[in-house]
């Protein structure tokens, strides 16, 4: 039972096969997108992309790329199913996650093909776990159409600043307006709540801000039940990348460093409330 | 009757603080055995608490500075009292730091059980703090409902796994199922299992060992019994769970006997407490 004496008969029937020495970097950075249950896996050569919808109007996206993964193995071009993601989460918790260094589970994740459960094999201190999730067909994921080229604003910033400005935002409020401009307020975030309006500014030569490139002052409003999921991104990233196009369309891109070092993305696409008139 | 007893030492103190607090996380009310040399936390398996018992015996000179009692008469020397544990554990705190806890049966409105406890001051005057928590003195003719549960006639006895990464499994388990199967085997392997719509798990521990039952124990285990025949119990998530979660007792040995399909008997052994809980098989 345990995985290295997994007989090499069985490997073969898999299609896909990934293999981690520590669970917790494919379990940290699937809690970063864990805002509904249903997740999409779509594994090809390059890595697994999972995705994550919330009322057609949100979308988050976890990349882990080959690299990151002990072994990677698929025998398809691309291998795609649909699982529960609180119960996946679960699984890959089942030891309790330590965070204890030198104390990890090792994981082995396999998957039949159409039909079959995505079987789990997780080992901690001599411990072997199986599980087996059951699997739907995949949905197609929204297409948010956002290109690079139709970007008109875009700052990257520590994403410790953004996260001291979250979780000091206003819950009460309905929508969280997200002011880019060339010009003063630069980046702004305001809430309209019961206590009050409230406005984040952040100037551009911050030492905080990365990157400032803003063509054009937009300003868009974005439900703040929606976004708020984003802030399980946000607390595992090192930096974040804001960026809106023609549409106001919101991009928002994490750059996560797994305890090993090694860096994932993790990126979520928000529609606007309603327009705003520009000021 | 009569019962009043003094606990000074602070690490006595800490001792049953934490055997009170482990029974009032398992139940909201239990009867207090009290006899010469024993002190008992007992739960009867009814119905109403989904058939779930538990004994807890504590030697009472290795808790007790002062103990005195006098039961209900000379041929019947024990009190039954019906407790609220978590009113113990709460009066408890308040004790934390005392000097001394002295702990009485009274008689107020209602018969009590006084908890008094001396805390330490600056000035020459002392400080006491007093509990009066109500209990119910159990009559005679109910006490047989209150007795040691027969060992059961075990199919496998087992030392369990750490039990905090046996912990760790249950809780996740819980998250994704409200039954869980309990299996082991004479080889020291043990299963922890759940199946629902959307999952199935199964945990794998080895190399446990199994405990010694015979000439000093009640049971001898049937020389007949495979190996690896596995005895299986299942049972209501939650109860296994509460078990885990509120045991503050560390003990030094842990270990479960299960009767196929019936009942998974938990054991948990420290220097001067013993705890048992008892958890039905659900179908």
């Amino acid at each position: 039972m345990p995985l290295s004496t997994e007989s090499q008969t069985d490997n073969d029937q898999y299609i896909l096969i990934a293999s981690l020495d520590n669970a917790r970097n494919l379990s940290n950075i699937l809690k970063a997108i864990s805002l509904r249950d249903h997740a999409i896996f779509n594994a090809t050569q390059n890595g697994l992309k999972v995705t994550v919808e919330d009322s057609k109007c949100l979308q988050a996206n976890a990349f882990i790329q080959t690299d990151i993964f002990q072994e990677y193995t698929i025998k398809e071009d691309a291998v795609g199913f649909q699982v529960n993601l609180t119960v996946l989460l679960d699984c890959l918790n089942i030891f309790g996650g330590s965070t204890v260094p030198g104390v990890c589970t090792a994981l082995k994740m396999c998957y039949n093909g159409y039909g079959h459960p995505l079987t789990l094999f997780l080992e901690e201190g001599g411990v072997v776990t199986v599980c087996k999730i059951n699997t739907e067909e995949p949905e197609e994921p929204i297409d948010f159409d956002f290109c690079s080229t139709n970007v008109t604003n875009k700052v990257i910033l520590q994403s410790d600043s953004l996260k001291e400005a979250f979780s000091e935002l206003d819950m009460t409020s309905e929508v969280l307006q997200i002011t880019m401009s060339p010009s003063h307020p630069y980046f702004r975030l305001s809430t309209f709540g019961n206590s009050g309006n409230a406005h984040y500014d952040y100037p551009k030569d911050s030492d905080m801000m990365e990157l400032f490139q803003c063509t054009k002052t937009q300003t868009n409003r974005y439900k703040m039940s929606l976004l708020k999921p984003s802030t399980k991104a946000l607390g595992l990233s090192c930096k974040v990348s804001v960026r809106t196009d023609v549409r106001g369309f919101l991009s928002l891109q994490y750059l996560v460093r797994n305890d090993d070092g090694q860096i994932c993305f993790v990126e979520y696409y928000c529609c606007p409330d309603e327009e705003v008139e520009e000021e | 009757m009569k019962f009043r007893s003094k606990i000074i030492d602070v690490g006595c103190l800490n001792h049953f603080t934490r055997v009170v607090n482990t029974v009032s996380k398992l139940t909201k009310s239990c009867v207090l055995r009290l006899t010469r040399d024993h002190v008992y936390f007992v739960l009867s398996g009814k119905v109403s608490t989904g058939g779930v018992s538990m004994w807890c015996e504590l030697l009472q000179v290795n808790f007790f500075d002062e103990y005195q009692m006098e039961g209900v008469s000379a041929d019947a020397n024990e009190i039954f009292l019906e407790v609220t544990p978590e009113n113990l554990s709460r009066a408890l705190k308040t004790a934390q730091n005392a000097k001394s806890v002295k702990m009485k049966l009274t008689k107020k409105n209602c018969p009590c059980l006084t908890l008094a406890a001396e805390l330490p001051s600056l000035s020459s005057v002392s400080r006491v703090v007093t509990h009066d928590i109500p209990v119910d003195v159990i009559p005679k003719r109910l006490w047989q409902d209150f007795r040691e549960p027969q060992m059961p006639d075990f199919d496998v006895s087992i030392y369990l796994p750490p039990l905090k990464t046996m912990k760790s499994v249950v809780d996740r388990m819980k998250n994704l199922s409200n039954y869980l199967v309990m299996e082991a085997n004479l080889k020291g392997e043990m299963n922890l299992k759940i199946e629902t719509d959307l999952v199935s798990v199964t945990t794998h521990f080895k190399d446990l060992g199994n405990p010694p039952w015979g000439d000093d124990g009640s049971q001898t285990v049937s020389q007949s019994r495979e190996d690896n025949l596995m005895a299986e119990v299942r049972v209501d998530i939650r109860k296994l769970q509460q078990f885990l979660t509120g045991q503050q007792v560390n003990p030094s040995k842990a270990m479960c006997n299960i009767v196929h399909k019936r009942i998974l008997h938990l054991i948990f052994l420290h220097e001067d407490v013993s705890l048992q809980y008892f958890i039905p098989a659900v179908v």
